[in-house]
């Protein structure tokens, strides 16, 4: 807004090429007047906008302020009940005397399906986003970001029910969990474990649900920073007989770079945070078993914060223990995934800079 | 002028995002707790066919109570309790069909600790229990406050049964004595063909697999009654006492729809659930061994646990201390009793005319053989007329 435009006045309605001269801007609607006047424009549009916009920001960064305050004035009273170290316990048991809890499991649980979800879907979208912007013919693209795009509209139930029901059972899927316990189980995280012996009720399988949940956010993002890779980078790049995957590998994918990340990023905090699905998909590991020995593998049960507290909020509600024992594991997410938006604010950033 | 648009668009769209979470988290919760009448339909057709209905005749209560309804009208709203649902939803549109539509009595599935907050809180006019209210958690003097200084009621109107259920190739019928449930369900036993297992079932081709145990990761009231039965009847091998958190051995699997869905697709793995949830999917149950010999779950022997339990409230107040350990012979052990509980006085007079009307309506023997078409065990004579009484009371 370097001229000064009577179109930012909220009486003047004028049509914007016949006021190139500032003193017009207070003309009224239909007819303009030919008076000479000094007085500088009316500014109360401006003022009323950014007034209302201020209001709505402030009032966002209170209502964040007051949903920490409140997990924090629920939690305090079980936090403090707690006979257990809260951040190191595994087990979690609040219907006792004393109490004992601790987020050690939920965390493992997950970190390791979000990670996991990542992993697969990043990939995925990438190729996907390239697929649609530089490779597909414009008959294809369109069709396809649009199908890509539905996935993000499909509700979270179905992803669960779908998971549990259909994808728990799916042969292939038995195959890789084999193929990956016979080629890395050595390492702790894909280790087999002796009770579980098909993917249904794993955290493999709700990480595979979660990849597919998260795709399309990673995938539009992704796209949309690939759309703009300046046109003439990659025409220089052909003249100089670059191929195609060169004009990838060289133009797009490093003008791509934050905002793929940024995607990835958003896909992560939704990973995080996602409830039903993770709920209908995921079995439990019994307490007795979480306290006599920790199984990092993903070839386990187990339960993320949020489904943990979708699954016990009904019954907790009438017990101000166990209920602050939930709220404070909800505290401990709204903290993670506070600190994941700030690390994905902070990459996306620096990539610009660069 | 730049940043204020920023501002507002980033405001706009968090504004839109916590709306859109706001809208999200009502959605969840509905899907998790459908209304009453949403499920009836479905469950009674499922219900009839399966075994459930075999003990139809020979556990016709010795004594019949009989009761007509007067239909008083108006309309109360319940909540609470998941395993009485699909009982009270026929009994509703029983006593819908009965007084031809008069009076309306919504109840809805929210969970039992969800059921007496709210009825704390003033906002249902009943709730569904399944475990008493707890004098040390100040339950019973909230819900007095809540009663304008009058008792609250435990009414119990629905009597389920738990199942144990299993999944083996070739075995459809297995003995299970109290200890050697105790024992698989506490990591002790691993094995199908565990020595003790095989002892009580030498008739059965048992395999050599791991026992794959799966338990209600919710909290129940479910999962309460049956570590109340494993502690009580098997005391030095299940040494936890009872919780509504599992403090067994297993996986765990959500809610009983969860747990059933589990041991149908899983083979060797054995769980409780509530028996209608067991007859609707047509799974293998135990018979169990509390000491007299094997029990199969019928309506008959677990009406009769009903029966031996004592009443330990004082007068109308009707609640039960099931007898878990040393049953008698023909007695199914593991039972689960819905209270429903109610003020005794205290409400406005239309919602307590019809209050007392549908819980006398619920008591009456022909509603309690009606809802063991669906799995649930209907309470014997004796204990209904009591009900009945205590339901007449309410004023």
């Amino acid at each position: 807004m370097a001229e000064p435009n009577p179109g930012t006045d909220s009486q003047a309605v004028s049509a914007p090429a016949d006021a190139p001269d500032p003193t017009g801007g207070a003309t009224g609607p239909s007819k303009p007047r030919p008076s000479v006047r000094t007085k500088t424009p009316s500014r109360t549009g401006d003022r009323v906008f950014s007034g209302l916009s201020a209001t709505v920001a402030v009032l966002m960064a209170v209502l964040v302020v007051v949903i920490f305050a409140f997990l924090v004035k629920s939690a305090i009273p079980a936090l403090s009940a707690n006979q257990a170290n809260f951040f190191t316990t595994r087990t979690w048991s609040t219907d006792g005397d004393p109490i004992k809890f601790g987020i050690a499991a939920l965390f493992w649980t997950t970190a390791i399906s979000s990670v996991i979800a990542l992993l697969i879907a990043v990939p995925l979208a990438i190729g996907i986003a390239l697929f649609i912007t530089q490779m597909a013919p414009r008959r294809l693209a369109g069709p396809v970001a649009f199908v890509v795009d539905l996935l993000a509209a499909v509700p979270s139930i179905i992803f669960g029910l779908w998971g549990s029901i259909v994808l728990a059972q799916a042969g292939f899927l038995e195959w890789i969990r084999s193929a990956l316990i016979a080629v890395l189980g050595w390492i702790p995280i894909f280790s087999e474990t002796p009770s579980w012996t098909d993917p249904s009720g794993t955290v493999f399988l709700a990480s595979i649900v979660l990849a597919i949940m998260i795709l399309p956010i990673i995938t539009a993002t992704s796209r949309d920073v690939m759309a703009q890779t300046p046109r003439d980078q990659i025409e220089a790049s052909l003249a100089l007989g670059a191929t195609r995957w060169e004009v990838i590998k060289m133009a797009v994918l490093p003008h791509a770079r934050s905002g793929i990340i940024s995607g990835s990023m958003l896909g992560l905090g939704r990973a995080l945070g996602e409830t039903l699905a993770v709920t209908l998909i995921l079995q439990q590991v019994s307490q007795m078993q979480l306290r006599r020995v920790f199984d990092p593998s993903i070839f386990t049960g187990g339960d993320t914060f949020a489904s943990k507290i979708a699954r016990d909020f009904p019954e907790a509600l009438n017990d101000p223990q166990s209920l602050g024992a939930l709220v404070a594991s909800g505290l401990a997410l709204f903290v993670i995934t506070f600190f994941v938006n700030g690390a994905a604010r902070m990459i996306a950033e620096r990539g610009v800079k660069r | 002028m730049k940043t204020t648009r920023l501002a507002m668009i980033t405001a706009t769209a968090l504004l839109g995002s916590v709306a859109l979470a706001a809208c999200g988290s009502q959605e969840s919760s509905s899907g998790a707790s459908p209304s009453a009448t949403e499920t009836s339909s479905s469950s009674t057709a499922a219900a009839s066919s399966s075994d459930a209905s075999t003990a139809d005749s020979s556990s016709a209560p010795a004594a019949d109570v009989k009761y007509t309804p007067t239909c008083p009208g108006g309309s109360i709203n319940g909540a609470g309790s998941s395993a009485q649902a699909n009982a009270i939803t026929q009994v509703i549109n029983n006593y819908k069909t009965a007084c031809k539509g008069k009076g309306q009595i919504n109840y809805s599935i929210s969970g039992s600790g969800a059921g007496v907050s709210a009825f704390i809180g003033k906002q249902i006019d009943w709730a569904g229990s399944d475990s008493a209210l707890s004098a040390d958690k100040g339950e019973v003097d909230k819900a007095k406050a809540r009663c304008s200084a009058n008792d609250a009621w435990h009414l119990p109107l629905a009597a389920g049964p738990i199942a144990v259920v299993f999944n083996v190739d070739g075995v459809t019928d297995l003995n299970l004595s109290s200890e050697t449930l105790a024992g698989i369900f506490s990591g002790a036993i691993t094995k199908w063909d565990d020595e003790a297992i095989k002892q009580e079932n030498p008739n059965a081709n048992l395999p050599s697999a791991n026992i794959s145990v799966f338990y209600r990761s919710d909290e129940s009231g479910t999962t309460d009654n049956f570590t109340n039965y494993l502690n009580k009847a098997a005391g030095d091998v299940w040494t936890e006492e009872h919780s509504k958190q599992w403090k067994g051995t297993g996986k765990g699997a959500d809610k009983s729809a969860g747990v059933s869905q589990a041991v149908k697709s899983t083979k060797d793995s054995i769980s409780y659930v509530e028996w209608s949830y067991a007859s609707k999917n047509n799974l293998s149950m135990a018979a169990i061994d509390n000491g007299n010999g094997p029990v199969k779950l019928t309506g008959e022997s677990a009406g009769k646990a009903v029966s031996a339990a004592k009443v330990v409230g004082s007068g109308n107040n009707l609640q039960l201390d099931l007898q878990y350990k040393d049953t008698p012979a023909g007695v199914y052990p593991a039972v689960l009793v819905t209270y429903q509980i109610v003020c005794s006085k205290g409400l406005d007079a239309q919602k307590t005319a019809l209050i007392k009307d549908f819980m006398s309506f619920y008591a009456s023997s022909e509603q309690q053989n009606d809802i063991q078409k669906l799995g649930y065990a209907p309470l014997p004579g004796d204990v209904a007329s009591k009900v009945l009484t205590a339901a007449q009371a309410i004023s």
